[in-house]
Protein backbone atom coordinates (compact mmCIF):
# COMPACT_ATOMS: atom_id res chain seq x y z
CA UNK A 1 0.00 0.00 0.00
CA UNK A 2 2.38 2.29 1.41
CA UNK A 3 4.66 1.31 -1.97
CA UNK A 4 1.65 2.27 -4.11
CA UNK A 5 1.21 5.30 -3.02
CA UNK A 6 5.15 6.35 -3.46
CA UNK A 7 4.92 5.04 -7.14
CA UNK A 8 1.77 6.91 -7.82
CA UNK A 9 3.20 9.92 -6.40
CA UNK A 10 6.35 9.12 -8.67
CA UNK A 11 3.89 8.86 -11.20
CA UNK A 12 2.48 12.07 -11.12
CA UNK A 13 5.83 13.89 -10.72
CA UNK A 14 7.03 11.96 -14.09
CA UNK A 15 3.56 13.28 -15.50
CA UNK A 16 3.78 16.63 -14.74
CA UNK A 17 7.64 16.94 -15.58
CA UNK A 18 6.95 15.44 -18.73
CA UNK A 19 4.14 18.16 -19.18
CA UNK A 20 6.26 20.86 -18.65
CA UNK A 21 8.91 19.66 -21.14
CA UNK A 22 6.53 19.70 -23.80
CA UNK A 23 5.89 23.23 -24.00
CA UNK A 24 7.95 23.24 -27.10
CA UNK A 25 6.52 19.57 -28.52
CA UNK A 26 5.30 21.37 -31.90
CA UNK A 27 6.38 18.39 -34.43
CA UNK A 28 5.20 15.65 -36.09
CA UNK A 29 1.85 16.99 -34.56
CA UNK A 30 0.77 18.93 -38.12
CA UNK A 31 0.27 17.45 -41.49
CA UNK A 32 3.59 19.00 -43.16
CA UNK A 33 1.65 20.13 -46.71
CA UNK A 34 -0.43 22.05 -44.49
CA UNK A 35 -2.31 23.12 -41.56
CA UNK A 36 -3.79 20.37 -39.42
CA UNK A 37 -6.87 21.83 -37.24
CA UNK A 38 -8.66 17.88 -37.26
CA UNK A 39 -9.02 15.76 -34.17
CA UNK A 40 -10.35 15.85 -30.67
CA UNK A 41 -9.35 18.61 -28.13
CA UNK A 42 -10.00 17.31 -24.20
CA UNK A 43 -10.16 19.66 -21.52
CA UNK A 44 -7.53 20.57 -19.15
CA UNK A 45 -8.11 23.54 -17.13
CA UNK A 46 -10.58 26.30 -17.24
CA UNK A 47 -11.39 29.18 -15.35
CA UNK A 48 -14.21 32.34 -14.72
CA UNK A 49 -14.07 34.01 -11.81
CA UNK A 50 -10.50 34.60 -10.39
CA UNK A 51 -8.80 32.78 -7.49
CA UNK A 52 -12.22 30.43 -7.36
CA UNK A 53 -10.44 26.81 -7.95
CA UNK A 54 -7.33 28.39 -5.81
CA UNK A 55 -9.25 29.15 -2.79
CA UNK A 56 -12.51 26.78 -2.71
CA UNK A 57 -11.43 23.83 -4.19
CA UNK A 58 -10.00 21.12 -1.88
CA UNK A 59 -6.09 19.68 -2.98
CA UNK A 60 -7.01 16.32 -4.37
CA UNK A 61 -10.14 17.67 -5.92
CA UNK A 62 -8.78 20.46 -8.28
CA UNK A 63 -8.10 18.65 -11.55
CA UNK A 64 -11.72 17.43 -11.04
CA UNK A 65 -13.10 21.51 -10.53
CA UNK A 66 -11.17 21.98 -13.74
CA UNK A 67 -12.99 19.03 -15.59
CA UNK A 68 -16.42 19.76 -14.85
CA UNK A 69 -18.71 21.59 -16.69
CA UNK A 70 -20.11 24.47 -15.50
CA UNK A 71 -23.67 23.40 -15.34
CA UNK A 72 -22.61 20.29 -13.01
CA UNK A 73 -20.53 22.69 -10.73
CA UNK A 74 -23.18 23.56 -8.53
CA UNK A 75 -24.24 20.03 -7.23
CA UNK A 76 -20.58 18.69 -7.40
CA UNK A 77 -19.01 21.53 -5.39
CA UNK A 78 -21.96 23.88 -3.53
CA UNK A 79 -21.39 21.74 0.03
CA UNK A 80 -17.73 21.74 -0.54
CA UNK A 81 -17.66 25.68 -0.90
CA UNK A 82 -19.73 26.56 1.95
CA UNK A 83 -17.74 24.26 4.34
CA UNK A 84 -14.32 25.42 2.95
CA UNK A 85 -15.57 29.47 3.32
CA UNK A 86 -16.98 28.84 6.90
CA UNK A 87 -13.57 26.87 7.84
CA UNK A 88 -11.60 29.67 6.05
CA UNK A 89 -13.65 32.75 7.59
CA UNK A 90 -15.13 33.61 11.04
CA UNK A 91 -17.29 35.56 9.45
CA UNK A 92 -19.09 32.78 8.64
CA UNK A 93 -20.27 31.30 12.20
CA UNK A 94 -21.79 27.39 10.80
CA UNK A 95 -24.04 28.13 14.00
CA UNK A 96 -25.49 31.44 13.01
CA UNK A 97 -26.65 30.65 9.17
CA UNK A 98 -27.70 34.06 9.27
CA UNK A 99 -24.20 35.73 9.12
CA UNK A 100 -23.45 37.18 5.62
CA UNK A 101 -21.49 39.56 3.54
CA UNK A 102 -21.63 43.12 1.93
CA UNK A 103 -24.07 41.34 -0.63
CA UNK A 104 -26.35 40.43 1.81
CA UNK A 105 -25.37 37.08 0.97
CA UNK A 106 -25.02 33.74 3.75
CA UNK A 107 -22.01 31.03 3.25
CA UNK A 108 -25.25 28.62 1.35
CA UNK A 109 -26.01 31.81 -0.82
CA UNK A 110 -22.40 32.95 -1.67
CA UNK A 111 -21.01 29.57 -2.48
CA UNK A 112 -24.49 28.88 -4.62
CA UNK A 113 -23.25 31.25 -6.59
CA UNK A 114 -19.41 31.06 -6.47
CA UNK A 115 -19.49 27.23 -7.49
CA UNK A 116 -20.62 27.92 -10.31
CA UNK A 117 -17.29 29.17 -11.91
CA UNK A 118 -18.52 31.38 -14.85
CA UNK A 119 -18.15 35.27 -15.28
CA UNK A 120 -21.31 37.24 -15.90
CA UNK A 121 -20.50 39.90 -18.40
CA UNK A 122 -23.07 43.23 -19.18
CA UNK A 123 -23.91 43.62 -22.60
CA UNK A 124 -25.23 46.88 -21.58
CA UNK A 125 -23.56 48.42 -18.41
CA UNK A 126 -19.92 48.80 -17.54
CA UNK A 127 -17.91 45.59 -17.18
CA UNK A 128 -16.62 45.65 -13.66
CA UNK A 129 -15.96 43.09 -11.17
CA UNK A 130 -17.34 45.79 -8.41
CA UNK A 131 -16.87 49.45 -8.77
CA UNK A 132 -19.06 50.45 -5.61
CA UNK A 133 -22.17 50.44 -8.02
CA UNK A 134 -21.93 48.04 -10.16
CA UNK A 135 -21.25 44.07 -9.30
CA UNK A 136 -20.42 40.99 -11.36
CA UNK A 137 -20.72 42.76 -15.12
CA UNK A 138 -17.43 42.07 -16.24
CA UNK A 139 -13.92 42.07 -14.86
CA UNK A 140 -11.20 45.14 -15.99
CA UNK A 141 -7.70 44.57 -16.02
CA UNK A 142 -7.51 47.48 -13.53
CA UNK A 143 -10.04 45.66 -10.93
CA UNK A 144 -9.18 44.82 -7.45
CA UNK A 145 -10.59 41.85 -7.39
CA UNK A 146 -8.90 40.06 -4.83
CA UNK A 147 -9.84 43.01 -2.35
CA UNK A 148 -13.45 42.37 -3.67
CA UNK A 149 -13.32 38.81 -2.62
CA UNK A 150 -11.08 38.85 0.43
CA UNK A 151 -14.09 41.62 1.43
CA UNK A 152 -16.87 39.31 0.71
CA UNK A 153 -14.84 36.18 2.59
CA UNK A 154 -13.83 38.27 5.68
CA UNK A 155 -15.73 41.11 5.94
CA UNK A 156 -18.71 40.42 7.26
CA UNK A 157 -22.37 42.27 6.58
CA UNK A 158 -20.56 45.65 6.34
CA UNK A 159 -17.45 44.27 5.26
CA UNK A 160 -17.08 47.56 2.52
CA UNK A 161 -17.24 50.21 5.55
CA UNK A 162 -16.67 47.99 8.78
CA UNK A 163 -15.22 45.07 8.04
CA UNK A 164 -15.33 42.16 10.64
CA UNK A 165 -11.83 41.57 10.14
CA UNK A 166 -9.70 44.19 8.84
CA UNK A 167 -6.65 43.28 8.40
CA UNK A 168 -8.11 40.49 6.12
CA UNK A 169 -10.09 42.70 3.61
CA UNK A 170 -7.28 44.06 1.79
CA UNK A 171 -4.16 42.77 0.48
CA UNK A 172 -3.06 46.90 0.32
CA UNK A 173 -1.99 45.83 -3.49
CA UNK A 174 -4.19 48.22 -5.51
CA UNK A 175 -2.90 48.29 -8.98
CA UNK A 176 -0.97 46.46 -11.76
CA UNK A 177 2.79 47.33 -11.54
CA UNK A 178 2.77 48.67 -14.90
CA UNK A 179 -0.07 50.62 -15.90
CA UNK A 180 -2.22 49.30 -19.02
CA UNK A 181 -2.84 50.73 -22.61
CA UNK A 182 -6.13 52.68 -23.44
CA UNK A 183 -6.40 50.78 -26.70
CA UNK A 184 -6.08 47.08 -27.91
CA UNK A 185 -4.04 44.77 -26.76
CA UNK A 186 -5.17 46.48 -23.56
CA UNK A 187 -1.88 44.66 -21.64
CA UNK A 188 1.19 46.27 -21.02
CA UNK A 189 4.04 45.15 -22.41
CA UNK A 190 6.14 42.43 -21.26
CA UNK A 191 9.00 43.19 -18.50
CA UNK B 1 3.70 3.09 9.13
CA UNK B 2 0.55 4.85 9.65
CA UNK B 3 2.35 7.19 11.12
CA UNK B 4 4.68 7.81 7.39
CA UNK B 5 1.79 7.48 5.42
CA UNK B 6 -0.03 11.05 6.96
CA UNK B 7 3.35 12.32 7.21
CA UNK B 8 3.71 11.48 3.51
CA UNK B 9 0.23 13.04 2.89
CA UNK B 10 0.73 16.07 5.16
CA UNK B 11 3.84 16.84 2.87
CA UNK B 12 2.21 16.25 -0.27
CA UNK B 13 -1.02 18.63 1.02
CA UNK B 14 1.80 20.81 2.08
CA UNK B 15 3.28 21.49 -1.12
CA UNK B 16 0.30 21.32 -3.53
CA UNK B 17 -1.38 23.78 -1.14
CA UNK B 18 1.93 25.95 -1.43
CA UNK B 19 2.08 25.92 -5.14
CA UNK B 20 -1.48 26.01 -6.38
CA UNK B 21 -1.73 29.67 -6.28
CA UNK B 22 -3.41 33.02 -7.01
CA UNK B 23 -5.94 33.80 -9.86
CA UNK B 24 -5.95 30.90 -11.52
CA UNK B 25 -2.06 30.18 -12.28
CA UNK B 26 -1.26 26.88 -11.19
CA UNK B 27 -4.21 25.87 -9.48
CA UNK B 28 -4.03 22.07 -10.19
CA UNK B 29 -1.47 19.46 -10.30
CA UNK B 30 -2.66 18.45 -13.95
CA UNK B 31 -2.15 21.84 -15.42
CA UNK B 32 0.59 23.67 -13.57
CA UNK B 33 3.65 24.73 -14.48
CA UNK B 34 2.64 23.64 -18.30
CA UNK B 35 1.62 24.57 -21.97
CA UNK B 36 -2.77 24.55 -20.97
CA UNK B 37 -2.36 26.29 -17.48
CA UNK B 38 -4.99 29.38 -17.48
CA UNK B 39 -3.25 32.05 -15.18
CA UNK B 40 -5.75 34.53 -15.42
CA UNK B 41 -9.65 35.32 -17.63
CA UNK B 42 -10.82 38.80 -18.35
CA UNK B 43 -13.94 40.19 -19.84
CA UNK B 44 -14.57 43.92 -20.40
CA UNK B 45 -15.88 46.68 -23.06
CA UNK B 46 -13.30 47.82 -25.49
CA UNK B 47 -12.38 51.43 -25.91
CA UNK B 48 -15.50 51.24 -28.44
CA UNK B 49 -17.96 50.51 -25.79
CA UNK B 50 -19.88 48.48 -28.46
CA UNK B 51 -17.12 46.05 -28.71
CA UNK B 52 -16.81 43.59 -25.76
CA UNK B 53 -12.78 42.30 -24.97
CA UNK B 54 -11.98 38.84 -24.12
CA UNK B 55 -8.22 38.16 -22.42
CA UNK B 56 -6.77 34.61 -21.44
CA UNK B 57 -3.56 34.42 -19.97
CA UNK B 58 -1.85 30.71 -19.66
CA UNK B 59 1.80 29.91 -18.85
CA UNK B 60 2.45 32.41 -15.90
CA UNK B 61 5.07 33.35 -13.45
CA UNK B 62 7.39 33.98 -16.85
CA UNK B 63 10.63 35.34 -15.92
CA UNK B 64 12.23 38.34 -18.49
CA UNK B 65 15.13 35.66 -19.07
CA UNK B 66 12.81 32.62 -19.64
CA UNK B 67 9.91 34.98 -21.97
CA UNK B 68 11.48 34.67 -24.65
CA UNK B 69 11.67 30.42 -24.90
CA UNK B 70 8.17 30.55 -23.94
CA UNK B 71 5.63 29.49 -26.42
CA UNK B 72 2.22 28.72 -27.09
CA UNK B 73 1.42 24.96 -27.51
CA UNK B 74 0.13 23.94 -30.98
CA UNK B 75 -1.62 20.64 -28.97
CA UNK B 76 -3.40 23.50 -26.98
CA UNK B 77 -6.58 24.79 -27.98
CA UNK B 78 -7.74 27.80 -26.02
CA UNK B 79 -11.77 28.18 -25.94
CA UNK B 80 -13.98 31.07 -25.05
CA UNK B 81 -17.16 30.05 -23.84
CA UNK B 82 -20.47 31.97 -24.17
CA UNK B 83 -23.58 31.34 -22.63
CA UNK B 84 -26.07 33.99 -23.66
CA UNK B 85 -29.48 31.92 -22.56
CA UNK B 86 -28.84 31.59 -18.78
CA UNK B 87 -28.00 27.76 -18.52
CA UNK B 88 -24.22 27.48 -18.18
CA UNK B 89 -23.80 25.85 -21.04
CA UNK B 90 -21.82 27.38 -23.66
CA UNK B 91 -23.93 28.72 -27.03
CA UNK B 92 -21.19 30.00 -29.10
CA UNK B 93 -17.44 30.00 -28.69
CA UNK B 94 -14.28 31.90 -29.73
CA UNK B 95 -10.96 29.24 -30.35
CA UNK B 96 -8.14 30.26 -30.58
CA UNK B 97 -4.78 27.86 -31.47
CA UNK B 98 -1.00 28.56 -32.72
CA UNK B 99 0.49 26.97 -36.36
CA UNK B 100 3.64 27.78 -37.32
CA UNK B 101 3.79 31.23 -35.48
CA UNK B 102 0.82 32.17 -36.06
CA UNK B 103 -2.55 32.30 -33.93
CA UNK B 104 -5.99 31.20 -35.31
CA UNK B 105 -9.21 32.35 -34.67
CA UNK B 106 -12.14 30.52 -35.37
CA UNK B 107 -15.69 32.01 -33.82
CA UNK B 108 -18.01 33.33 -32.67
CA UNK B 109 -19.72 30.56 -33.37
CA UNK B 110 -21.77 27.48 -32.20
CA UNK B 111 -19.73 24.50 -31.52
CA UNK B 112 -20.21 21.34 -32.91
CA UNK B 113 -20.32 20.05 -29.11
CA UNK B 114 -21.05 21.16 -25.86
CA UNK B 115 -18.61 20.06 -22.32
CA UNK B 116 -15.36 18.11 -22.20
CA UNK B 117 -14.36 17.69 -25.72
CA UNK B 118 -14.10 20.07 -28.56
CA UNK B 119 -13.47 20.10 -32.62
CA UNK B 120 -12.11 22.80 -34.20
CA UNK B 121 -14.70 24.84 -36.01
CA UNK B 122 -12.19 25.81 -38.59
CA UNK B 123 -15.00 26.49 -41.49
CA UNK B 124 -16.33 29.27 -39.28
CA UNK B 125 -17.53 32.05 -41.10
CA UNK B 126 -15.91 34.01 -38.29
CA UNK B 127 -12.22 33.84 -38.00
CA UNK B 128 -8.96 35.60 -37.90
CA UNK B 129 -5.30 35.32 -37.70
CA UNK B 130 -2.72 37.00 -36.64
CA UNK B 131 1.51 36.64 -36.36
CA UNK B 132 2.58 35.95 -32.52
CA UNK B 133 3.92 38.91 -31.44
CA UNK B 134 7.53 37.53 -30.21
CA UNK B 135 9.35 38.99 -27.22
CA UNK B 136 10.67 42.59 -27.37
CA UNK B 137 8.49 43.19 -30.61
CA UNK B 138 5.64 45.62 -31.03
CA UNK B 139 2.77 44.55 -30.26
CA UNK B 140 1.39 42.73 -33.75
CA UNK B 141 -2.88 43.52 -34.18
CA UNK B 142 -4.96 42.02 -36.92
CA UNK B 143 -8.53 43.19 -37.67
CA UNK B 144 -10.88 41.12 -39.59
CA UNK B 145 -14.73 41.62 -39.94
CA UNK B 146 -14.67 44.46 -37.14
CA UNK B 147 -13.22 41.65 -35.16
CA UNK B 148 -9.63 42.44 -33.35
CA UNK B 149 -6.78 39.86 -32.64
CA UNK B 150 -3.63 39.70 -30.37
CA UNK B 151 -1.40 36.68 -29.25
CA UNK B 152 2.10 36.97 -27.55
CA UNK B 153 3.82 37.92 -24.36
CA UNK B 154 2.41 40.41 -21.89
CA UNK B 155 3.30 41.61 -18.42
CA UNK B 156 0.90 39.56 -16.31
CA UNK B 157 -1.77 42.03 -15.26
CA UNK B 158 -2.89 40.43 -12.02
CA UNK B 159 -2.06 41.87 -8.85
CA UNK B 160 -1.91 40.52 -5.21
CA UNK B 161 0.47 39.84 -2.25
CA UNK B 162 0.13 36.18 -2.64
CA UNK B 163 3.14 35.26 -0.30
CA UNK B 164 1.36 37.04 2.89
CA UNK B 165 -2.08 35.63 1.73
CA UNK B 166 -0.33 32.20 2.10
CA UNK B 167 1.51 33.34 5.49
CA UNK B 168 -1.86 33.91 6.73
CA UNK B 169 -3.34 30.65 5.81
CA UNK B 170 -0.79 28.65 7.42
CA UNK B 171 -1.56 30.35 10.60
CA UNK B 172 2.08 32.57 10.54
CA UNK B 173 0.69 35.63 9.77
CA UNK B 174 -1.88 37.62 11.48
CA UNK B 175 -2.93 40.05 8.59
CA UNK B 176 -1.73 41.32 5.51
CA UNK B 177 1.15 44.28 5.62
CA UNK B 178 0.45 47.87 4.54
CA UNK B 179 1.61 48.55 2.21
CA UNK B 180 1.58 44.97 0.31
CA UNK B 181 4.21 43.29 -2.10
CA UNK B 182 2.38 42.26 -5.33
CA UNK B 183 4.16 38.98 -6.21
CA UNK B 184 3.24 38.89 -9.43
CA UNK B 185 5.45 42.53 -9.90
CA UNK B 186 7.96 42.00 -12.97
CA UNK B 187 6.56 38.61 -14.12
CA UNK B 188 4.88 37.55 -17.89
CA UNK B 189 2.38 35.94 -19.11
CA UNK B 190 1.53 34.45 -23.00
CA UNK B 191 -1.77 36.45 -23.99
CA UNK B 192 -4.79 35.56 -26.55
CA UNK B 193 -6.79 38.97 -27.02
CA UNK B 194 -9.58 39.28 -28.67
CA UNK B 195 -12.03 41.97 -29.27
CA UNK B 196 -16.04 41.27 -30.93
CA UNK B 197 -18.56 43.24 -31.26
CA UNK B 198 -21.03 42.82 -29.28
CA UNK B 199 -23.51 42.74 -31.95
CA UNK B 200 -21.73 38.80 -32.79
CA UNK B 201 -22.87 37.85 -29.42
CA UNK B 202 -26.43 39.23 -28.26
CA UNK B 203 -28.01 42.44 -28.26
CA UNK B 204 -28.46 43.29 -24.59
CA UNK B 205 -28.80 41.52 -21.09
CA UNK B 206 -25.88 39.50 -19.35
CA UNK B 207 -24.15 36.16 -20.61
CA UNK B 208 -21.71 33.88 -18.41
CA UNK B 209 -18.26 33.32 -20.12
CA UNK B 210 -15.80 31.71 -19.21
CA UNK B 211 -12.15 29.95 -20.55
CA UNK B 212 -11.03 26.58 -21.03
CA UNK B 213 -7.88 25.28 -22.36
CA UNK B 214 -8.35 21.71 -24.10
CA UNK B 215 -5.31 19.27 -25.63
CA UNK B 216 -5.22 17.28 -28.69
CA UNK B 217 -5.63 13.64 -27.91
Amino acid sequence: MKINNIKLFAVAILASMTAFNCSNDDDNTTEPEGLNFTGTYVQEDQMGRPAINTVFVNDGMKDTFNTTIPSDMSAAFQSAFQTKLETLSPAYDPASPDDANALGFTAAQFTSVLATDVLTVSLDAPTTFFDGTNILTGRNLTDDVIDVELILIFGGEEGLTNPEFPGLTSDNVASNDKDFLTSFPYLASPW
Amino acid sequence: MKKTKILIATAVLGIATFVAIAADHIDAPAVQGGTSDITDFYAFRGEDQSNLVLVANVQGLLTPGATSSASFDENVLLEFNIDIDGDNVEDLVIQATPRDGKMYFFGPTAPSQTGLNSSIMSTSANAGIVDITNYGETAIIEEFGGMKFFAGPRDDPFFFDFNKYTEIIAGDASGFDNPGDDTFAGSNVLSVVVEVPKSMIGTSGTINTWVESKRKQ
